[in-house]
């Protein structure tokens, strides 16, 4: 008996075929993706990387609410071109934070990964506003109504504390100050020293321009001006992080 | 009571729907909360309206349960063109920015649209309208669980407007082809596992000794499908009254984990059920056998193994370490040898039947179809390569792959099959028009022609400007420059699209009038009557 006519054993047992197929498809998985939660090396050793600020990460909602990633990017790749009109190529340990990941598969525009700090607040609202009043050869939809919309919390250290159950180290310190933090970020004249104690290099300000009150545009101003600015690539060991 | 404990349970789901567009703690969710409460109020009223108290008719057990086919069938038809006419709109979006209508209709919302629209609407309904047709067939056997299969239908189909109308109203986990929200995953895993019971059911309660092979794929589809949709959408909500989800995993491991989800969407969703398509529909329309049962097994068992393992080719030189995308690269090109198998054994089924290719234009569809998915099989792989790659991605070229795959293989197959179910679903002689078949089938591979080659030029040419470098050593072109560049070719995709949505549209007018009961008078197809030769 051939191994073709064992087959007919399966062919007339359907809990056969449905097991057999269940653990035939499962042992990619098991190979590829389960040693990247114990592997040490997996996340490279920097200095610099923290949780989001409150305003960031609502920022950072706004960005995954409107589907930014289908068209850009936040993987600098590790070749000349991409380095020099990018910056450093990306590392894991940049996204070591992000739930859900945002690395993007398409580049119908820039990539954003080390956007932060390359524009000022202002080009960034006139650019989200009215893109093409500042590229004129963009092809990306207005986001104006996002300078309209208060940004809508009741009691955004929710967000932290599920942040925080899927492992970002948010400490009881950073939920307890969660809305505070949030707004203080987003105005030059409050005390700000508690939120750049707990949020390292935090820019605070009014990114929209508009002092009369928080609204979406600032927080995602907040987002885009932090992407790529954490890690210090001055005490970065290239060597040590290669995998 | 006729649809007494429907009404009952729809009616206490109806009411928490109502509760939570009250209380949400978020407007986005309110407002998802309200069109979920319409949903199901509608539904509520049509049950209510078509109650009785009269004992129900005895059921035959013995008789083909076609209720839900012939609902699954209309619904593909009908998401079809939803979702192909979002795809031309946002493609012209592209070419013409100032369509975007803030906020709900901008790109970004409109994209994932388009996507679930065509894989998870249009595909879906396809493969479980034609899944629940094979099976009963295969296994000479009525559906299992009674009203089950009709609680899988219209279960489904409120997964795909929650879905939808989340998408608009920016609700969206924003990892690619699992957006929806937790909320909306847990109702499909809910239906998932009921369409898997259903399945299951009906092979265990089977007349025939062998189960089919077309059922095989089929299962290993649902099961593969459920496995991979729990485990990449596990997410921590912010609150339970509130839209807002946070993944499970974060960074690198986020991104291998849904890529893992993302490409088997392809290898089991877009493929392993769409086999399963071909496998009953191929034979039956050329009137064959399979050509070879060894191969059918060689390839069904090559294929599910190697498929899930090729997710990391999505990640090639990011932050995902080395030896992952290696290995991801490595399954993806072996993938291609299991892959033609499916393919030699699909055309070789024609063996003995090829002139049907002149005179049937079904048969012409289903081996199209076939012939894209060889085409996408070969282009896959070798953009698995990482040299390839490199080039390939972030561009343009990805896009037009998945559209000949997901046009050519996935649309074409589904085509093929509705034109053969509709007479037989509805009794009637054969299709209101072949005539019309023949203009979907040039429409449909002309376009396809199109986008594809135009996907190919620019996206090679993006790839190419973007790493250009002069003789002094810098980059020559601007990203902007790169991207009003694209232009021309955007506008052409365009009407690659436009003439597939055509197709498409003609395909739904033919159906609708079969299923009315008209016959087009026209002349029969040249060769399909023997020519009569006139006496000597």
């Amino acid at each position: 008996m051939g191994l073709m006519d064992k087959h007919a054993l399966i062919e007339k047992n359907a809990t056969l075929l449905l097991v057999g197929s269940l653990l035939v498809v499962t042992v990619g998985g098991i190979v590829e993706i389960a040693p990247l939660f114990y592997l040490d090396n997996t996340i490279e050793k920097v200095e610099g990387m923290r949780p989001y600020s409150p305003l960031e990460l609502a920022g950072r909602n706004i960005y995954v609410r409107e589907g930014c990633y289908l068209c850009h990017s936040q993987m600098i790749r590790p070749f000349r071109d991409e380095v020099e009109r990018y910056g450093h190529y990306s590392l894991a340990a940049e996204s070591m934070y992000d739930h859900p990941f945002q690395w993007g598969s398409k580049r119908t525009g820039p990539d954003l990964a080390r956007v932060g700090d390359r524009y000022s607040n202002v080009w960034h609202v006139d650019h989200l506003s009215d893109p093409r009043s500042v590229v004129p050869e963009s092809i990306m939809p207005s986001y104006a109504f996002l300078k309209d919309a208060p940004i809508d919390v009741k009691d955004f250290s929710t967000h932290l504390v599920a942040n925080a159950r899927v492992g970002v180290p948010y400490t009881d310190d950073m939920i307890a100050h969660a809305n505070a933090d949030l707004m203080a970020q987003a105005d030059p004249n409050a005390d700000s020293s508690g939120l750049e104690a707990r949020y390292p290099k935090a820019k605070v300000g009014d990114f929209d321009g508009n002092p009369q009150q928080v609204t979406e545009m600032d927080a995602l101003v907040a987002y885009l001006q932090m992407l790529g600015t954490l890690v210090d690539f001055k005490n970065y060991d290239e060597a040590a992080g290669y995998r | 009571m006729k649809f007494g404990t429907q009404i009952f349970a729809l009616g206490l789901f109806t009411f928490a729907a109502l509760v939570a567009a009250g209380f949400g703690v978020d407007e986005p969710f309110r407002q998802h909360m309200w069109v979920l409460f319409f949903v199901l109020l509608g539904f509520v009223a049509i049950l209510i309206r078509n109650t009785s108290f009269e004992a129900a008719a005895p059921i035959d057990p013995s008789a083909y349960m076609d209720g839900p086919v012939r609902y699954g069938t209309i619904a593909t038809m009908f998401w079809g063109v939803v979702g192909m006419l979002v795809g031309v709109v946002i493609a012209l979006q592209l070419a013409y920015p100032d369509l975007n209508i803030q906020p709900w209709f901008n790109f970004g919302r409109l994209r994932p649209l388009h996507t679930s629209g065509v894989v998870f609407a249009f595909g879906g309904n396809a493969l479980l309208c034609t899944s629940m047709y094979v099976v009963q067939r295969t296994c000479r056997a009525r559906l299992f669980g009674g009203d089950l299969a009709w609680f899988v239908f219209w279960g489904y189909q409120l997964f795909i407007v929650m879905a939808a109308t989340g998408y608009l109203l920016g609700i969206t986990e924003s990892r690619e082809y699992a957006e929806p929200e937790w909320y909306v995953d847990i109702w499909l895993t809910i239906v998932w596992v009921a369409y898997l019971v259903l399945f299951l059911g009906t092979i265990l309660k089977r007349k025939e000794p062998h189960i089919y092979v077309a059922n095989w794929f089929y299962l290993s589809f649902i099961v593969t499908i459920a496995m991979l949709h729990v485990i990449n959408n596990l997410s921590m909500p912010a609150s339970f009254l509130g839209s807002k989800s946070y993944s499970a995993f974060s960074g690198v491991q986020d991104a291998l984990t849904q890529w893992w989800y993302g490409h088997n969407a392809v290898g089991f969703f877009l493929t392993a059920g769409f086999l399963g398509m071909m496998y009953y529909f191929v034979p039956k329309q050329a009137n064959r056998p399979v050509y070879s049962y060894r191969l059918s097994i060689v390839h069904f068992w090559a294929i599910i193994f190697l498929y899930i393992w090729a997710g990391p080719h999505h990640l090639h030189y990011t932050a995902l370490p080395d030896w992952a995308q290696t290995l991801g690269m490595v399954f993806s090109i072996m993938l291609w040898m299991p892959s033609w198998g499916g393919m030699i054994n699909g055309l070789m089924t024609l063996s003995g039947a090829w002139d049907k290719l002149r005179t049937d234009p079904i048969i012409r569809m289903m081996v199209m179809a076939i012939a894209f998915y060889g085409m996408s099989t070969f282009e896959g792989p070798m953009m698995s390569i990482k040299t390839v790659n490199s080039l390939s991605h972030y561009t343009d070229w990805t896009i037009g792959h998945v559209h000949s795959g997901a046009l050519g293989w996935v649309g074409m197959i589904s085509f093929g099959a509705i034109y053969f179910m509709v007479p037989k679903l509805w009794n009637r002689q054969r299709l209101y028009s072949l005539r019309l078949v023949t203009w979907h089938f040039w429409l449909a591979t002309l376009g396809i022609v199109v986008y594809a080659a135009v996907m190919w030029v620019s996206g090679i040419m993006q790839g190419l400007m973007w790493r250009e470098y002069d003789e002094q050593g810098f980059l020559v072109y601007s990203f902007a420059e790169t991207v009003a560049a694209m232009h021309p070719y955007y506008v052409m995709r365009a009407i690659g699209g436009a003439m597939y949505l055509s197709g498409a549209l003609i395909m739904a007018w033919n159906i609708t009038m079969t299923i009315l009961g008209y016959q087009r008078e026209e002349e029969p197809l040249p060769g399909s009557v023997p020519a009569l030769q006139p006496a000597e």
